[in-house]
């Protein structure tokens, strides 16, 4: 892998409403349901092209996931997105037994997905969300990193899972900069950089973070591997083993609570396998707040010069950590 | 089926709800007993299926939402032929596919959903009740619910979408026993005026006595005259029906007959 470009800002919410609205395209099960905010979480793509496989169940996010299970008992292919806050937690018991109990293939959409979300504050940042979705039984958890994965990776949830998915996805825009010929294969972690000193595991719009990060190290003599998780669940173990033998020292990297999230799934599985050091920057056991999505990454301390202090603070432990 | 072999299929039920739940040590008899009739009915003269080809695409589906009657689910669907009576004695127990509420993954023939968490079969109707619509499909949809399932919030967002969507394909059957775990649904929390709410919410509603079968017959030929809107049936039942020495007692919603008491209940069934 060479260096990436930013093509230009796209929020990830973009790419999610491309691929729902190609693959219903070639496939006519795909069934779309809004709970009013089609618009808002890029539905709206599909429901125009489609409106006759579009239903409208208005601000009920339970019945639309219970209904998401009946429509998927029926044949179709239900794509359910909403808001993360309520896509993962206003109907998690819908969630847990219509859909993974009963092991159907819904296709959830978690939008405005972390706190880059911005002046909407701490109720609409949804930081918990991966926490909750990887711990269902049959559920696959995608963590797109830009708007040209979202586009393949909501093309592969409707096309390539069979059971019940979860793709999250943010409001704000962010670098566009993956390659239309990067293939997505679900559950295949992609090295996006090289390197043997330490490995940066991100996942979502923080991918590019890392990268920058990574380019900040390199000025400092410090190979920094940088991974995109991008599938949370499963878990490309190989990848993340090989990552621990060889460099000894990792960072996971999430627009997410530091508990539950990618970084805590990474170390369920070190932990039992190869067990190195591990940092994780994440947020840390608190709620966000209103502000522009760049001040909280900031702020949160997402972003690479976060993520840089971090990486020399695990290489040089007796180094001052980096501030709170 | 005639009329006096309906009579006849709801008391075997009856009594295979007893026994299996009397074998098992635990489950819930009282909810399972009242709802025998309404049941017999649905299976053995509504709905429109084939026992030997669960999967058949054009059955009627029957979604239990109340999950944790599933014992009257069960030994119904055993008489209806999907799988062996015998095996009614292996509920709740351990690779049992007839799970405590009703559980998918075991594969038993004729379960169309896992639920058991209250408000959530009925949303999932709806959604099976759109995809017939969507695809013009004759097939219909029957929903059971409990009454007190009806405390959710999540039923009326359901309720809603079935009137607005004008889901004539749709029925939900309401178990109007009028008791739940903690008591009388009029003292936990009431839920009348119950018809207004239906009709308010753009549904057809028909109140009957879920005991009798000429009136639940009335009931679902009634529902299959109605279009443009969704139907509900409120069924007016006895939690424990049959066995009268434990009808309308709500202490009866979730145990097991004891050893001694089998017989009895037996007994008592026969006779009533």
């Amino acid at each position: 892998m060479g260096t990436y470009r930013n093509k230009g800002n796209k929020a990830t919410k973009e790419g999610f409403g491309e691929g729902i609205l190609e693959a219903a395209r070639r496939n006519k099960n795909v069934v779309g349901i809004g709970a009013d905010i089609t618009h808002s979480v890029n539905l709206s793509l599909f429901a125009a092209a489609f409106p006759e496989r579009y239903i409208s169940l208005g601000i009920a996010e339970q019945n639309c996931m219970g209904a998401a299970a009946g429509l998927a008992l029926s044949g179709k292919i239900p794509v359910f997105p909403t808001y993360a806050v309520f896509s993962a937690m206003r109907t998690t018991d819908f969630v847990r037994i219509s859909v993974c109990y009963n092991n159907l293939h819904v296709v959830i959409g978690g939008g405005h997905a972390g706190i880059s979300v911005g002046p909407d504050g701490a109720t609409h940042q949804a930081l918990e969300d991966v926490a909750i979705m990887r711990v269902m039984p049959n559920m696959t958890v995608l963590s797109p990193c830009d708007s040209t994965q979202a586009r393949k990776a909501a093309i592969a949830a409707v096309e390539q899972i069979e059971g019940p998915v979860y793709i999250r996805f943010g409001r704000a825009p962010a670098p566009n900069f993956t390659p239309a010929s990067l293939e997505f294969i679900p559950g295949k972690a992609q090295i996006m950089k090289e390197g043997s000193d330490i490995s940066i595991i991100a996942t979502g719009v923080l991918v590019w973070e890392a990268l920058q990060a990574a380019k900040i190290l390199r000025k400092e003599g410090i190979n920094a591997r940088v991974i995109n998780l991008h599938t949370i669940k499963p878990l490309d173990k190989e990848t993340i083993l090989d990552a621990a033998r060889e460099t000894g020292r990792i960072i996971t990297v999430e627009e997410h609570q530091k508990m539950g999230g990618m970084g805590s799934a990474v170390a369920e599985f070190l932990a039992a396998s190869h067990p190195v050091p591990i940092h994780f920057i994440g947020v840390d056991d608190r709620f966000g707040e209103s502000g522009q999505p760049g001040e909280l990454m900031k702020k949160y301390r997402l972003n690479a010069s976060a993520i840089s202090r971090e990486a020399r603070y695990l290489l040089s432990p007796d180094q001052e950590p980096p501030e709170l | 089926m005639d009329t006096e072999k309906l009579s006849e299929t709801s008391r075997d039920i009856r009594i295979d709800i007893i026994r299996s739940l009397s074998k098992a040590g635990s489950g819930h008899l009282g909810g399972s007993l009242g709802m025998a009739d309404v049941f017999t009915i649905l299976y053995f003269h509504v709905l429109n299926h084939r026992p030997e080809e669960p999967d058949w695409p054009e059955r009627d589906r029957m979604v239990l939402s109340a999950g944790h009657i599933a014992p009257v689910l069960y030994a119904t669907l055993a008489h209806a032929g999907y799988f062996p009576k015998a095996e009614l004695m292996t509920l709740r127990q351990l690779g049992s596919r007839l799970q405590g509420h009703p559980g998918r993954d075991h594969r038993l023939p004729g379960l169309e959903l896992s639920a058991g968490s209250l408000g959530q079969g009925f949303p999932v109707a709806v959604g099976m009740a759109l995809a017939g619509k969507m695809d013009k499909r004759p097939w219909k949809v029957y929903c059971v619910a409990g009454d007190g399932e009806l405390q959710e919030g999540s039923m009326w967002e359901a309720a809603m979408a079935g009137g607005f969507h004008k889901l004539d394909n749709l029925t939900l059957i309401i178990d109007r026993n009028g008791v739940q775990i903690e008591g009388h649904t009029e003292d936990v929390m009431d839920l009348e005026p119950l018809t207004d709410k239906w009709t308010a919410f753009g549904w057809h509603v028909i109140n009957c006595d879920g005991h009798n079968h000429t009136d639940l017959i009335h009931a679902f030929d009634e529902v299959d005259t109605i279009k443009g809107r969704p139907s509900v049936i409120i069924a007016t039942t006895k939690m424990g029906k049959g066995v009268r020495s434990i009808e309308d007692n709500y202490r009866w919603h979730g145990k097991p007959p004891s050893k001694e008491e089998t017989e009895d209940f037996i007994t008592q069934i026969k006779e009533s």
